[in-house]
């Protein structure tokens, strides 16, 4: 008799056993597969704030670059702490893929033109295939249009070119912790005295902290290794915020460097944090769909 | 020992009910629209996956909300980023019923109007939703297909007031999923 009331529960039990299973019907399919899932967002824009940032822009879409930059704030009341001075960069980005990206760009600023093409060689991803960091390469050109500072001697075409390499390693640490490293180099074909270096080598970093899910906090800062410049040449540090808004992303910053190019802000800033040598800027992103991604 | 028996069919029998023909898939088609005037959102989730249970009519749905894909990168990015934080929430599911539920004979090809009930989760959210929809029984496979609206608010997702105009406070949800037996 004991054995058989065992056996009841035993049975009543492994029933309900049977029956709790139907209570998740999904469990039946097992464990989902795994993927890939790549990280994304880790800057709102493909720039942080001179730099480029880990980010590219996706492909088939065209983002409009605004760049802006007032005068320095020590210029004083006379000078309406900068304001009555601009400088403008304009360019347009375009994804190819959502891994390779190519710009072109007009800056006021030594009325330059340039270019660039950067590819993502990793993406930081989880699940199936993991990486704990994007890899990008940012390859630019510049050409500077001023008149010939010495028109009387024989000047080369070549001698307004300025090419840039450089490398992105980052990695979103958490959802609002982005950073990355920007190691660098600047090869300028002309320059002014024998102590200046055609090669300059720079290590760039930076990061964001979102503050809210719209806005973030930005800021960069590009180490110049020594002897390599003239002597005025200090290092680029910008702090700034990102302000999204649907299609656009709004960046608003202090920075000491006037140009918005790779070989002038990171060879070419004079201008000091200490002695208020700070321009206010501004970036804006306005991003344009070209080619929709088929679906439905 | 004829006790014995009669415990051992009956828990075998048990067993049986538990696994009465299931239907699946792991490739269900969710898709939603927002429209208003000014700009018409949708996503598209094609790996959704759905179970339904013949003998009680009991139906369940899971989407990944990563896996909805969108015309244009930056909504899909905003989309996970700003209103479903899906790296919080990753999935949106649905656990129903459908009522006043017969057995469908999986024989007869058909359609067969259903009203389902059940709970809703979206970003961390469960509500309570009952839509109609529409089973197809066609040569012993089933296709679900059904409508229904979402109050964008219930699901504790906030349209920034810069938008508003942009984005719709209901959106459509549409759920259109072929499903195969469980071997």
């Amino acid at each position: 008799m004991k054995n058989q009331i065992y056996l009841l529960f035993l049975s009543i039990f492994l029933s309900f056993g049977l029956h709790a299973q139907e209570d998740d019907l999904l469990s039946l399919l097992g464990e989902e597969e795994e993927v890939t899932e790549y990280t994304n967002a880790s800057f709102k824009t493909n720039r942080v704030i001179n730099l480029h940032s880990l980010e590219s822009t996706a492909g088939g879409v065209l983002d409009f670059k605004i760049g802006h930059r007032f005068g320095t704030l020590n210029g004083g009341f006379y000078e309406l702490f900068g304001l009555d001075n601009a400088s403008i960069r304009l360019g347009f980005d375009y994804g190819l893929s959502d891994r390779l990206t190519i710009g072109i760009g007009r800056s006021g600023f030594q009325k330059t033109y340039d270019g660039f093409v950067k590819y993502k060689l990793l993406r930081q991803s989880t699940g199936k295939r993991k990486m704990p960091v994007t890899v990008g390469i940012l390859l630019t050109s510049a050409l500077q249009t001023l008149d010939w500072a010495n028109p009387d001697r024989e000047n080369h075409f070549s001698s307004r070119m300025y090419y840039t390499g450089q490398l992105i390693i980052g990695r979103k640490l958490s959802e609002s912790l982005s950073l990355q490293l920007s190691p660098t180099m600047v090869h300028r074909n002309l320059i002014a005295t024998n102590a200046e270096k055609n090669d300059v080598f720079a290590l760039g970093v930076a990061g964001r902290i979102k503050l809210s899910k719209r806005i973030a906090l930005n800021a960069e800062y590009i180490y110049l290794l020594p002897d390599q410049v003239a002597s005025e040449i200090t290092n680029s540090l910008s702090v700034g915020f990102d302000i999204e808004t649907g299609g656009h992303v709004f960046q608003l910053h202090l920075t000491n460097s006037t140009s918005m190019i790779e070989k002038g802000f990171i060879a070419e800033t004079t201008n000091t944090w200490s002695d208020g040598g700070i321009h206010f800027g501004f970036n804006v992103s306005r991003v344009f769909t070209i080619k929709k991604k088929k679906l439905g | 020992m004829n006790q014995l028996i009669i415990i051992l069919a009956f828990t075998f029998g048990s067993f049986h009910a538990g696994n009465a023909q299931k239907y699946f898939t792991k490739t269900g088609y969710i898709s939603f629209y927002s429209d208003t005037p000014i700009e018409k959102i949708a996503g598209h989730n094609k790996s959704s996956s759905c179970v339904f249970d013949l003998s009680s009519g009991k139906l369940e749905f899971a989407s990944l909300i990563k896996g909805f894909q969108f015309e244009k990168a930056l909504m899909q990015e905003h989309f996970n980023e700003n209103y479903m934080e899906s790296t919080k929430f990753p999935k949106a599911t649905f656990k129903g019923q459908i009522e006043n539920y017969k057995p469908i004979d999986v024989t007869h090809n058909g359609k067969i109007n259903v009203k389902v009930s059940g709970q809703l989760t979206i970003h961390g959210i469960t509500k309570n939703i009952s839509t109609e929809g529409v089973i197809t029984v066609n040569n012993s496979k089933l296709n679900t297909y059904a409508e229904f609206n979402v109050l964008v608010a219930d699901y504790g997702i906030s349209i920034p007031s810069l938008v508003k105009d942009q984005i719709a406070k209901t959106v459509k949800v549409k759920v259109d999923a072929s499903l195969d037996v469980i071997k």
